[in-house]
């Protein structure tokens, strides 16, 4: 291994931007890119634009070395940073120009749309690559670095762009924030309010542009795009509501992009864009698991937990059935650890080796089989079902009837003049 | 003895040309598959996505076995779909997010390896993950003799890149055509698919595992952006040029083949990089192919509406003159002109109309031949049939009807064969006879 060894020192310091100034303005810098990626990808992930933001970081390849061969023909530093971002911006714009005309004038799909431009344009920016490695002497070879990203090889007004830029951008943002809100989630009401909804689309994509390009040096165009949906997609987990879906978004990617920049300025060859990406991913992993609402975890949990009110009320169910003489209904197979419950809960007793039920048993088990026969009644009467039939997808309902469904339920049964089940009398 | 020519095109370009060759047909032939199913990114997502697994077979191995590196790009592919099929459920996002999600990462944690490798001056390139290094399939034993083509020797350095993607493509065309009906079913319904005993989900996986193999055999030699174009550009461009599958494919694969011989051909003459070049060259044929079409492309179908144009403004100028004519009153040529509306066009219908003897002009006042009147008689009662339908089965009200049968007219006929026996219109004008 040739990574040197890092004290906690120079740990201490970069993270509390004590280090070089050059280190802290880039961390400075990636850090506000990482914000502003944040709140502008979570508008594009809502109006589902997420790939269109990858054909266009991976379109502004043949901008970028356009740019360079221009520029330098005309006797100019082709590496100058501004000159090169126009050249990506334009040729970012194309790209989503010609995704556009395919849409509109071919029989193509968006996805085939996507992937033509991404893939022709990238190839386009290879062949272009090549071009200038072989016209000039080695001075372009710094033009591969916008592909992976290099933070290393930024300067400090390099890093001050990029952040100045995510600033800007995130203003804008914050601007539009109605219109966008509202664009995204109903994009006829927005056009009934007299909102001019291709001009918001066309400023939602111009921040997208100005992200890219102002993220190509440090991240890199492949990966860019990760910034802008990765932590959406992550916030997306812990919230329903848009503008804390915002927040946290932005919150996730300035995260990102701080300890991406500052463990890449901390070891050698630990390149910026691919440390932002997978810190994001690993936000977005532990977002997946645990978040309360939309988590893995939380989901299996409450799944869990209805399962097994399931199976317990049918043991209640069939137990009450037996009591009152229902001589088609089983003896309840359950596990044992059920029953424990239900005993806990005191709802049985064991009886050598018989389950009885309690009184308290008793209600639950008459309110089961209550919501069962309205149910049934309900689906006889109304949704026309044969009465040999309706018993199986009853036993699936029967568990999940609201109260305020079984009163609607009983109101509807009144009005056809049937008869109820009563709460307590037992049998019908 | 071989020329001097051939001898160099045998050891320089035939082996690179060869592979870019395979690579573009294996691709392009699932690629078909792909673009019907709307899943042309999953291309995409898989050939970035399989980085890491490579990238971890070789720095556990330390060797380049294809074996291994298969095993590794596998997995990741696995991961991917099923990833992607994961954070679609839960995370209720867009199927786009949840592939660009999986695959960024996944990309990410390649790069990341990779450098880590290239740290310990391992020969693994992070360029070369892009275009490949095609440049690098020498044959270094070819033959200079023509007799020696037939001793096994010179075979014996054959580049690995080239056998394994001669066998990929010989198992992606054997998995197309055995399972073309399957695939067809799968792709176009799942559900009639299911009905007909056909497991479309299985299907979903086999035809993932197969672009997956596909995209790790042709990545080492062409680069994951020529897989990518491959998997959508053949498809795609056979797309606008075919309307049935089974041409569709076979059109994909000549283009795709078309892609990679002229691609390779006009790098080497520029000097450019080959991979890029192709992928440049299928944007360029695909570009020709929406252009050129003849039946899909813009210019057919920008033709097709002028065509169009033209006849109904034809049209509209028999159907005045023939209820001038019922109304017993004339016409000029420029009240015609004014009240078909159609400006410039209804000019030119005008002197259309008089060239193809329709009508007749005399004193600056049109009337119908013969010959246009038969015309005109069954626009008319194409016109006054549809307000008729439409009042009695649409429901419609006798002065809404007019517009909507003005359009009618030109292109379908009423589809009630019961209302032919009828005379008259809601507004009780006359129904010409056929």
């Amino acid at each position: 291994m040739s990574d040197p060894i890092v004290d906690a020192n120079s740990i201490i310091e970069t993270l509390t931007l004590q280090g070089g100034f050059n280190t802290n303005a880039v961390i400075l810098g990636t850090s506000l890119l990482g914000i502003a990626a944040g709140v502008i990808g979570a508008f594009a992930l809502l109006r589902k634009r997420s790939l269109t933001a990858d054909a266009l970081s991976h379109a502004t390849l043949p901008g970028i070395a356009a740019a360079f061969l221009v520029s330098s023909a005309m006797g100019f530093s082709g590496r100058s940073m501004p000159v090169l971002m126009l050249g990506a911006a334009i040729s970012g714009i194309l790209g989503v120009a010609c995704i556009h005309l395919i849409l509109q004038h071919t029989r193509l799909k968006e996805d085939a749309a996507i992937g033509i431009v991404l893939s022709v344009f990238f190839g386009i920016g290879i062949v272009l690559l090549s071009v200038v490695q072989s016209s000039t002497s080695g001075s372009a070879a710094g033009l591969n670095h916008y592909i992976y990203g290099q933070t290393a090889a930024m300067t400090r007004s390099d890093a001050y762009l990029m952040g100045g830029i995510g600033l800007f951008a995130s203003l804008i943002a914050l601007i539009m924030l109605k219109e966008f809100m509202v664009v995204c989630f109903n994009e006829s009401f927005a056009r009934s309010m007299g909102m001019r909804v291709w001009l918001i689309d066309s400023i939602m994509l111009a921040l997208v542009v100005l992200i890219t390009v102002s993220g190509l040096q440090a991240v890199g165009l492949i990966l860019i795009v990760a910034m802008l949906i990765i932590p959406p997609a992550a916030a997306r987990f812990w919230t329903d509501r848009l503008w804390k879906l915002v927040l946290l978004s932005a919150l996730i990617g300035g995260i990102s992009g701080y300890s991406g920049a500052s463990i890449s300025a901390l070891f050698p060859r630990k390149p910026a864009g691919s440390v932002i990406v997978l810190v994001a991913g690993s936000i977005f992993i532990l977002s997946m698991l645990f978040a309360p609402t939309r988590g893995v975890l939380a989901d299996s949990f409450r799944r869990i937990q209805l399962r097994v009110r399931i199976a317990r009320d049918h043991v209640l169910e069939s137990l009450y059935e037996i009591e009152i003489g229902h001589a088609e209904t089983e003896h309840p197979k359950a596990a044992s650890w059920l029953i424990k419950l239900l005993c806990v809960k005191g709802w049985i007793t064991r009886d050598n080796g018989q389950l009885i039920l309690t009184d308290a048993g008793r209600t639950q088990g008459q309110r089961i089989h209550r919501n069962h026969l309205l149910w049934e009644q309900y689906l006889v009467s109304y949704a026309d079902i044969a009465p040999t039939h309706v018993d199986w997808s009853v036993d699936q309902v029967e568990h999940v009837l609201s109260d305020e469904l079984i009163h609607a339920l009983i109101l509807a049964l009144k009005k056809r003049g049937l008869s109820i089940p009563p709460l307590d009398g037992g049998t019908t | 003895m071989i020329p001097q020519s051939i001898q160099t095109f045998l050891s320089l370009d035939l082996f690179p040309l060869l592979a870019a060759l395979l690579a573009a047909i294996s691709c392009g032939l699932l690629g078909n598959f792909l673009v019907l199913r709307k899943q042309s990114l999953m291309g995409d997502a898989i050939s970035h996505a399989v980085l890491p697994g490579l990238v971890a077979a070789f720095l556990i191995t330390q060797s380049r076995s294809p074996a291994m590196m298969f095993i590794g790009a596998a997995i990741s592919a696995l991961i991917t779909v099923v990833f992607v099929e994961v954070i679609k459920r839960l995370g209720k996002v867009e199927p786009g997010a949840a592939m660009g999600v999986v695959f960024s990462v996944l990309f990410a944690l390649g790069v990341f390896m990779l450098e880590n490798a290239a740290a310990r001056s391992v020969d693994l390139d992070a360029d070369c993950v892009l275009h490949g290094n095609l440049q690098t399939l020498f044959w270094i034993s070819s033959p200079d003799q023509w007799s020696s083509l037939f001793s096994t020797e010179v075979y014996s350095d054959v580049p690995r890149q080239v056998w394994t993607l001669a066998g990929t493509t010989l198992g992606v065309t054997m998995f197309v055509s055995l399972f073309f009906k399957e695939l067809r079913i799968a792709s176009f319904d799942a559900g009639i698919a299911t009905v007909q005993g056909i497991n479309a989900g299985f299907m979903h996986m086999l035809l993932m595992t197969f672009v997956a193999i596909a995209a790790v055999a042709s990545f080492e030699a062409v680069g994951s952006i020529l897989v990518i174009a491959m998997f959508i550009c053949p498809a795609a461009t056979a797309r606008m040029l075919t309307d049935r599958l089974i041409s569709q494919i076979f059109v994909s694969i000549v283009v795709a083949a078309a892609t990679a011989i002229a691609g390779y051909v006009i790098a080497s003459w520029t000097g450019v990089n080959a991979a890029g070049m192709m992928a440049s060259t299928a944007g360029g044929l695909l570009v020709a192919a929406i252009v050129l079409s003849p039946r899909h492309g813009v210019i057919a179908k920008t033709l097709n509406q002028h065509r169009l144009g033209n006849q109904v403004a034809l049209e509209d100028i028999l159907g005045v003159l023939y209820r001038v004519a019922e109304s017993n009153s004339q016409a000029s040529v420029d009240q015609l002109v004014v009240s078909t509306g159609a400006g410039n066009r209804s000019k030119k219908a005008m002197s259309k109309a008089e060239s193809q003897g329709l009508v007749t002009v005399s004193d600056g006042i049109v009337s119908l031949t013969t010959r246009g009147e038969t015309r005109a008689a069954s626009i008319i009662r194409r016109h006054r049939l549809w307000e008729g339908y439409l009042v009695e089965q649409a429901g419609l009200s006798p002065d809404h009807v007019h517009e909507t049968a003005e359009q009618l007219e030109h292109f379908v006929d009423v589809p009630d064969q019961s209302l032919s026996k009828t005379h008259t219109d809601p507004h009780g004008k006359p129904i010409p006879p056929r």
